[in-house]
């Protein structure tokens, strides 16, 4: 019964899916597919934080902390750029977006 | 050991099944409720594995300011959310059986690795180094080898809020705005005219 390195990348791996799963089932909903990109970067965070440490290595951790950081910035801009294109367009359909092609 | 197993397996359970609901509720407004507790049991799971203070900035950075900021967007725009869940039924099987496959590799390889691979090393997760807490030897790492990283993460935020901020500005035309350079440049001659009235005819104005 012992929690081993394995389980908690288990979990990572499947929380990655999830969120690789999410962006192909709502390919028409830009906020769900940026809810499933900070899923994407949390599982990456978990498996940090798991090798990290079960290896006994702090550094690890602070590359999660990185992670986390860009993540944070990354749904500011994400949010913005939503906003803005709600804004210009009136919805936020991912087809909508292909006008920006040339 | 049995206590820390029984956590770990409610909190992975819940981490999983609360982020499959994200992905697959229709309200957007539950989704990013379901987010929030996706990263609280993440948090629960970082604790477990002895790193509290990424579990705390989890806590804080997530469910205090990007959840919320999820939240106020969501319902900030006026959005038929009914209307972007077509296709779901449509790609679900497909997303499942590439989501699937993509999960049981992972899973293979990470098990490979964690078991007889490059990463079988002890079998117990750190336990605070020699009497320093574990804030304590992240800080210790991160302002002596790492502090120009450290800098250079401040900067992706400084440039992120910039960003945002330019992004979302916008100026409404009609508003009457103070502009200090047109005050300051004022004379006496743009401000003021003087007319020359002849009596009983008013300024004829």
């Amino acid at each position: 019964m012992t929690i081993g390195l394995s389980h908690y990348l288990a979990v990572a791996a499947i929380l990655f899916t999830i969120g690789v799963f999410g962006i192909f089932v709502n390919r028409k909903n830009v906020i769900v597919i940026l809810m499933s990109i900070e899923l994407i970067l949390l599982a990456v965070n978990i498996n940090l934080v798991a090798f990290s440490a079960y290896l006994h290595d702090v550094v690890g951790q602070l590359f999660a902390m990185f992670v986390l950081t860009v993540a944070a910035a990354e749904a500011a801009v994400g949010l913005a750029i939503l906003v803005t294109f709600f804004r210009n367009r009136g919805g936020i359909a991912v087809d909508d977006a292909a006008v920006m092609k040339g | 050991m049995a206590m820390q197993a029984i956590a770990f397996y409610v909190l992975a359970t819940i981490t999983i099944g609360s982020g499959l609901a994200v992905v697959s509720v229709k309200n957007p407004v539950h989704s990013v409720l379901f987010l929030i507790l996706t990263f609280f049991s993440a948090a629960g799971l970082f604790l477990l594995l002895g790193a509290e203070f990424l579990a705390m900035l989890l806590v804080v950075v997530y469910v205090g300011a990007v959840a919320v900021l999820f939240l106020f967007v969501v319902m900030m725009l006026d959005v038929d959310f009914g209307a972007l869940k077509q296709g779901f039924a449509r790609y679900a099987p497909v997303g499942a059986v590439v989501a699937s496959i993509l999960a049981f590799e992972m899973i293979l390889v990470a098990t490979a690795v964690a078991t007889g691979g490059a990463a079988a090393g002890p079998r117990e997760p750190m336990s605070a180094l020699d009497g320093y807490s574990n804030t304590e030897t992240i800080g210790r790492v991160l302002y002596t080898d790492y502090v120009y990283f450290f800098q250079a993460a401040g900067m992706v935020l400084l440039v992120a809020m910039i960003g945002a901020i330019v992004l979302t500005l916008r100026h409404k035309p009609g508003v009457r705005r103070q502009v200090i350079a047109d005050q300051v440049a004022r004379t006496p001659e743009s401000g003021m005219r003087t007319v020359q009235i002849k009596p009983g005819e008013g300024t004829g104005e």
